[in-house]
């Protein structure tokens, strides 16, 4: 348990040596599967991924990796990412100067007694509820890793069903650049 | 103008300047076969597709211009894998062409189906997924532009059969920003400040090496290496990858470093205190055991590849740019080192006690192979163009061959991919019809690829082929003998089987035999005197022969092995 590992870490957001690398890609099939590749036969772990199609949404995508920077230098990491061809513009983000969120949802069992509980932890986290039926309850939480890891704590007093988080997404905070590497 | 996709790949390729593909057709490549008749480039029809892609290779490292390899889908497709791997590791630049299944088809399993995208994709420098007629043009021209510029490297552009098949209007790329490439910028311009710092290493060093890599050759940059070497005074190592980058004649050439190097160039480098890396990776094969390599050395580390710095080893200075252009900007500096008189009395030191030998030949047989690659090149027209496969063969023909030039010397060094050497050398020889062509060749080597001799007699290709026939996987052999005890593992190939002279001659080829001293000389002057048909000379050689000097796997290149005969004075 004191190694987290690799996209399985989701609860150990202890301090480790991560690094957040924002990177531009060209929104192309296959590109994710390049940028995978690449980790995985250069042997880098990533510790999260998210995806998605950036603010200039038709021509580009942005991928937030937390990388493992003991599973090989961040100066590699970032070079190597750099030379595929549809990879735009990597931004690697200090973890202090990071605006770090994540989506965490959980569906919990409920019944009467744990239900008034329930609705404190999720009162108190700042959570939300998304859904409710007669044994259960949906709850969603957008927050900071740290958030996430606090809330999911929480619910080890109670029944999960099903809990999912999304890795996580950051920005430079304002006034922080990032080290930008423009390909 | 309207043509077909297959019409649009064809003529693409034509502006691109393409002179000979290297390719065997099949379902999904059919419809592109077709203009291909009414074409000015020429295609050599390989017998199995792994020749075309080590043919493509041997076109490009003899030329200096991209290979270009055709062929079709599914098995076609897997078959050049291995060539495509073995110029994605040694930095050249391809243009493989696969036809794929229809797109309607693609992910059915449809017959003859596979994602060749996929598979190559972390032994591509790029490849491309063609998805209509109308990006043909633009996919080719971008596959030229990423195989040629930075680090070179080979580009694979699958196009499915529809697509082939369907009607586009013809245009073509003629700027850089259609080619729709915004993550892609190979140059930078130099950095003065980093060109700078190198200067003032390189003017206090006082036992300097250059330390030649692959990245010189690649870069044309043998002409401002000459110069520099020669302002300067500096010595030379060339690596496996840059033989003929620097005269093997020249004075300041201490010849190969690494596993079996020249003593002198990998003690140089031991006991350098700059090491000037010129296109070149610190690959395991030169660095031995890492924390003990160069020990004493500041690096300058000089390549077009940024994330080659600090990969293997921490650089002082590295400098993102081709070789040519920091050798040019040093030279306007005119930046020279201490006095090299002390550095160069030790060089020549071991140059003296440490110069390439073997054991002395035996008139009847079984040869020296090293003796037979002596012999070969002592009767070779200058400029002489030799492939090699991979193993003892291609070690001896490394040192015991003198390159003098660009271009010469044609071998597959990261990927070390036996059966490299007779496609690469027919590759090589379609590619400079004016050179001579030697393949220097192992039988294990030779039994892998021998088919494209059919290709080489058909093409009208007259390359040479010389089998060092020991009988044995001789490397394997090497290991087996010197690290397992002598415990021989399925290492035996027998000298006989199969008949080498027979085989060539089945393959339209002439088949020489040579055992004695006399047969050899024989052989070789007959080979030369025939240049309309390849020749194949079966040179049965001693399977004892080790290579030397050798620096262990893993070990110190300060723990070199020097031949057995030079031991007794060592």
């Amino acid at each position: 348990m004191n190694t987290p590992e690799p996209f399985l870490g989701v609860t150990s957001h202890a301090p480790v040596r991560h690094h957040i690398l924002s990177v531009m890609v060209e929104n192309k099939a296959g590109v994710l599967a390049r940028v995978a590749g690449l980790f995985a036969r250069r042997g880098f772990n990533i510790y999260s991924l998210a995806v998605a199609p950036a603010e200039t949404k038709a021509r580009f995508s942005r991928i937030t990796i937390v990388v493992d920077a003991e599973s090989a230098p961040l100066e590699q990491i970032v070079e190597q990412l750099d030379k595929l061809v549809n990879v735009v513009a990597i931004s690697d983000i200090a973890p202090k100067d990071a605006l770090e969120r994540e989506l965490l949802l959980a569906t919990i069992k409920t019944n009467v007694d744990s239900r008034t509980s329930l609705l404190d932890v999720v009162g108190n986290s700042g959570a939300a509820i998304v859904d409710v039926d007669a044994g259960s309850v949906t709850l969603m939480l957008a927050g900071t890793p740290a958030a996430c890891d606090e809330l999911e704590r929480e619910l080890e007093n109670y029944t999960t069903m099903e809990l999912h988080r999304t890795g996580r997404v950051a920005l430079p905070r304002l006034g922080k650049a990032a080290t930008a590497t423009i390909d | 103008m309207q043509l077909t996709g297959a019409q649009a790949l064809i003529k693409s390729l034509e502006m691109e300047g393409v002179e000979v593909i290297f390719g065997l057709p099949g379902g999904a490549i059919l419809p592109v076969y077709d203009p291909l008749i009414d074409s000015s480039i020429r295609h050599v029809l390989v017998r199995h597709e792994q020749g075309a892609g080590h043919m493509a290779e041997g076109y490009a490292l003899a030329t200096g211009r991209p290979g270009v390899a055709m062929v079709t889908s599914g098995p076609g497709a897997t078959n050049i894998v291995t060539p495509i791997g073995n110029a994605h590791m040694d930095s050249t630049p391809l243009v493989v062409i696969t036809g794929q299944v229809a797109t309607v088809a693609i992910g059915t399993d449809a017959f003859q189906e596979c994602d060749i995208t996929g598979i190559t994709m972390g032994i591509t420098k790029h490849n491309f997924l063609v998805k209509s007629a109308h990006e043909i043009p633009r996919a080719v021209a971008a596959a030229f532009h990423i195989a040629t510029t930075g680090r070179p490297g080979p580009v694979l552009v699958d196009v499915p059969k529809d697509i082939t098949q369907s009607m586009m209007e013809w245009w073509y790329p003629t700027t850089i920003e259609e080619l729709d490439l915004p993550g892609y910028h190979p140059v930078v311009d130099l950095d003065d400040e980093r060109v700078n710092e190198a200067i003032s290493l390189i003017e206090g060093a006082e036992r300097p090496v250059l330390y030649v890599g692959g990245g010189t050759l690649k870069s044309h940059a043998s002409a401002q290496l000459l110069a520099f070497a020669e302002r300067t005074g500096m010595p030379v190592v060339t690596t496996l990858m840059a033989r003929g980058a620097f005269p093997d004649s020249h004075p300041q050439h201490l010849g190969m470093p690494g596993m079996h190097g020249m003593y002198s160039a990998v003690t140089a480098i031991q006991k350098s205190d700059l090491l000037i890396s010129l296109g070149a990776r610190f690959d395991d094969r030169v660095t031995g055991k890492i924390p003990a390599f160069a020990p004493h050395a500041k690096i300058i580390h000089v390549d077009i590849d940024k994330a080659e710095f600090n990969k293997v080893r921490r650089a002082d200075v590295s400098i993102r740019s081709n070789v040519a252009a920091v050798l040019e900007a040093w030279d306007a500096a005119t930046v020279t080192p201490q006095n090299l008189e002390v550095w160069w009395k030790e060089i020549d030191a071991w140059r003296e006690a440490y110069p390439l030998v073997y054991d002395e030949p035996v008139a009847d047989g079984p040869l020296r192979p090293q003796h037979v690659i002596e012999s070969i090149a002592r009767a070779a027209a200058p400029g002489t163009i030799v492939a090699a496969g991979v193993g003892q063969h291609q070690m001896w023909a490394s040192q015991f061959w003198k390159f003098e030039e660009p271009g010469t010397w044609v071998n597959s060094g990261g990927a070390g991919t036996m059966g490299f050497g007779v496609p690469a050398a027919i590759g090589a020889k379609a590619g400079r019809p004016d050179r001579i062509v030697w393949c220097i060749d192992g039988d294990g080597c030779f039994q892998m690829t021998a088919q494209e001799l059919v290709t080489a007699r058909a093409e009208g290709i007259p390359i040479k082929v010389a089998i060092l026939n020991n009988a044995y996987l001789g490397m394997v052999r090497q290991w087996q003998e010197m690290f397992y005890e002598e415990r021989y593992s399925e290492v035996y190939l027998s000298p006989d089987l199969p008949d080498y002279v027979k085989w060539a001659e089945a393959m339209g080829c002439v088949g020489l035999r040579a055992t004695t001293v006399q047969e050899m000389h024989a052989a070789i002057a007959t080979a030369n005197s025939i240049n309309d048909v390849p020749v194949v000379i079966d040179f049965r050689t001693d399977s004892t022969e080790k290579v030397f000097p050798m620096v262990a796997a893993g070990a110190s290149n300060d723990d070199i092995m020097v031949h057995p005969l030079q031991r007794e004075s060592k």
